[in-house]
């Protein structure tokens, strides 16, 4: 498995693709986060009387750095969620587009190894990427501070530790439900298309109209955005404030709900490369 | 007798309906250049994919260096390329080579040898996408020398080449085959079976018609026969070896006999007033064997 590893990260880490997704995923976390709260302070877009509260005062608390935590993972249930699905898609996918999985099969480890030492190397891999976007994100912050003479106050080390840990989780997660459905179609596009389309669409349907139907809303919030979303919630992060966050279950369930999830969808997908023919 | 390196049993392999292997039996030898022949869709691919365990077979045993097919132990001996050359393209071909290695637990140095072996040191540190066909084909190859394997599986690699560099493919392979390696090249070109490989299996809608040298496969030749009257001559020719020896094709008689009938025959068929206009020895190309052979494959299929 740990040739397997290896070979993975040097593919992932040389991937042009991935680090093209990569960075989306910080523009994004730092356009939505800081530059459009930002901008609205310093517009004053808000548009109110004198006399009232000043309504951009809330966006620009959530871009200094003592909400760095919050701000940071409220995209992660979904948008950085549907970009790390892109990744396991991409990881997995492009050995079947490219026919490269009956080389790997053929070289000498174990199918399940092979597997494992991939899906490892993909959940390693977007450590380094939650640590960059967080980083982005700090320095965004602390450029939000210098600009409109606020005070650059740090959360405490164990609540940023806490929200790269839930972050990884979440991001891990999707990238191993993509991976599990690129094996499942043995291709990219496919399971791009029907990957995004769950993560953007079908779960905020279903959130949308489950409320009306008990069974469908018991099972939703167990899925897996509305999970993600509730451990952001859990966090700091304003339930309805970002799309995809919610508090359907308490923090400690939503982790052992995505813990789940990582665990059923990697060895899914290992199951699926080990008992099936590569054609 | 040198040993089997791969053995098959019946070997099949079923797709809902239709049987794609149908119950082939090959025997490769140590050290042989074993030619796998058949036209389009015939199985052989298939039939690779069940040796190195990619696919599992719907029936029959196959053994590869004495092991059950795509056991790990065995694949790390052996080397293939399958359905043409599979590669990383945004990765140069050394570092595909590298990736390629690390799951083959193959030594670094083992690279720059692989490289050599191709001929591609020079353009090691290109993108693979920017290669041509040729490269990428010795690309592939390289990639299944990585193991210094025992066997080395070869499906169809002079696929698009032009002919110069079929024939370089053509000349890597046997200087492959010459150091005592197994090789297994499947083919639906005659001249890569005819020029390098030592036996050939001939597989036909599934089915492996025959199996044998090159030479055996073509049989022994026969007495070719010209003429102007050509149902007098064949008639002078039953009377002389019986109807069973005598065949017409493509305008011209063969006589199942041998070369030092000639004399004989002519001065028969002179005496019986034919005009003769050539008579001489003509030995089979493996082209004709194998378009009888498919062709009987066919026929019985219907």
């Amino acid at each position: 498995m740990i040739e397997s590893f290896t070979a993975e990260a040097v593919k992932l880490g040389k991937r042009p693709a991935v680090w093209t997704v990569v960075g989306a995923w910080v523009v994004l976390s730092l356009v939505f986060g800081y530059v459009f709260p930002y901008a609205n302070a310093e517009t004053g877009s808000g548009g109110t009387g004198s006399d009232g509260p000043d309504p951009t005062a809330g966006d620009l608390a959530g871009a200094l750095p003592a909400e760095l935590v919050p701000t940071a993972i409220g995209g992660y249930p979904m948008f950085a969620g549907a970009l790390a699905l892109i990744v396991g898609v991409l990881a997995v996918g492009g050995e079947y587009g490219w026919d490269t999985m009956k080389a790997l099969l053929t070289m000498g480890p174990r199918r399940e190894s092979v597997m494992a030492g991939k899906l490892a190397a993909l959940v390693a891999l977007l450590l380094p990427v939650v640590l960059l976007a967080f980083g982005a994100d700090a320095s965004a912050s602390l450029l939000v501070a210098a600009f409109t003479d606020n005070p650059a106050q740090w959360p405490p080390a164990d609540e940023v530790l806490t929200g790269v840990g839930a972050a990884w989780l979440m991001v891990s997660m999707w990238a191993l439900a993509g991976a599990f459905l690129a094996t499942l179609v043995r291709g990219t596009a496919l399971a791009v298309g029907l990957g995004v389309v769950w993560a953007l669409a079908v779960e905020n349907l279903l959130r949308l109209f489950g409320s009306s139907l008990e069974a469908v809303e018991a099972v939703q919030s167990y899925l897996p955005g509305t999970t993600a979303g509730s451990l952001a919630a859990s966090l700091g992060v304003e339930p309805g404030s970002t799309p995809g966050v919610t508090d359907a279950v308490d923090g400690g369930t939503a982790i052992l709900v995505l813990v789940g999830y990582v665990v059923v969808f990697a060895g899914a997908s290992i199951l699926l490369v080990r008992r099936r023919d590569v054609a | 007798m040198t040993k089997p390196v791969v053995e098959t049993a019946d070997l099949t392999k079923r797709y809902s309906r239709r049987t794609a292997v149908d119950a082939v039996g090959m025997r490769i030898r140590e050290g042989e250049i074993y030619g796998f022949l058949g036209p389009n869709g015939a199985g052989k691919t298939t039939t690779l994919r069940m040796l190195l365990g990619l696919v599992r077979p719907s029936a029959g045993t196959a053994r590869v260096l004495g092991a059950a097919p795509g056991d790990p132990g065995t694949l790390a001996r052996v080397g293939m390329l399958v359905e043409g050359p599979a590669f990383y393209p945004y990765l140069s071909g050394r570092d595909n080579l590298r990736v390629f290695a690390r799951y083959a637990r193959a030594p670094a140095s083992r690279i720059d040898e692989v490289l050599k072996t191709v001929d591609l040191s020079d353009r090691a540190d290109d993108r693979a996408a920017r290669y041509s066909l040729g490269m990428k084909q010795r690309l592939g190859v390289a990639a299944a020398l990585l193991n210094d394997p025992e066997l080395l599986v070869l499906d169809e690699p002079t696929n698009g080449l032009d002919p110069a560099g079929t024939a370089d493919m053509r000349d890597l392979i046997r200087d492959l085959g010459a150091g005592g390696r197994t090789v297994l090249l499947s083919s639906h070109l005659l001249g890569d079976v005819q020029q390098v490989c030592d036996r050939v299996g001939v597989i036909a809608r599934g089915r492996l018609v025959r199996e044998g040298t090159v030479r055996e496969l073509r049989g022994g030749g026969s007495l070719r026969v010209v003429a102007a009257e050509s149902e007098d001559a064949r008639a002078v020719a039953e009377r002389l070896y019986g109807p069973d020896r005598v065949s017409a094709r493509e305008g011209a008689l063969h006589l199942a006999v041998d070369a030092a009938e000639a004399p004989r025959l002519s001065r028969e068929l002179v005496r019986a007033d034919v005009d003769l206009h050539a008579i001489g020895w003509h030995e089979r190309s493996l082209e004709e064997t194998f378009f009888e052979m498919t062709a009987s494959a066919d026929g019985a299929e219907r």
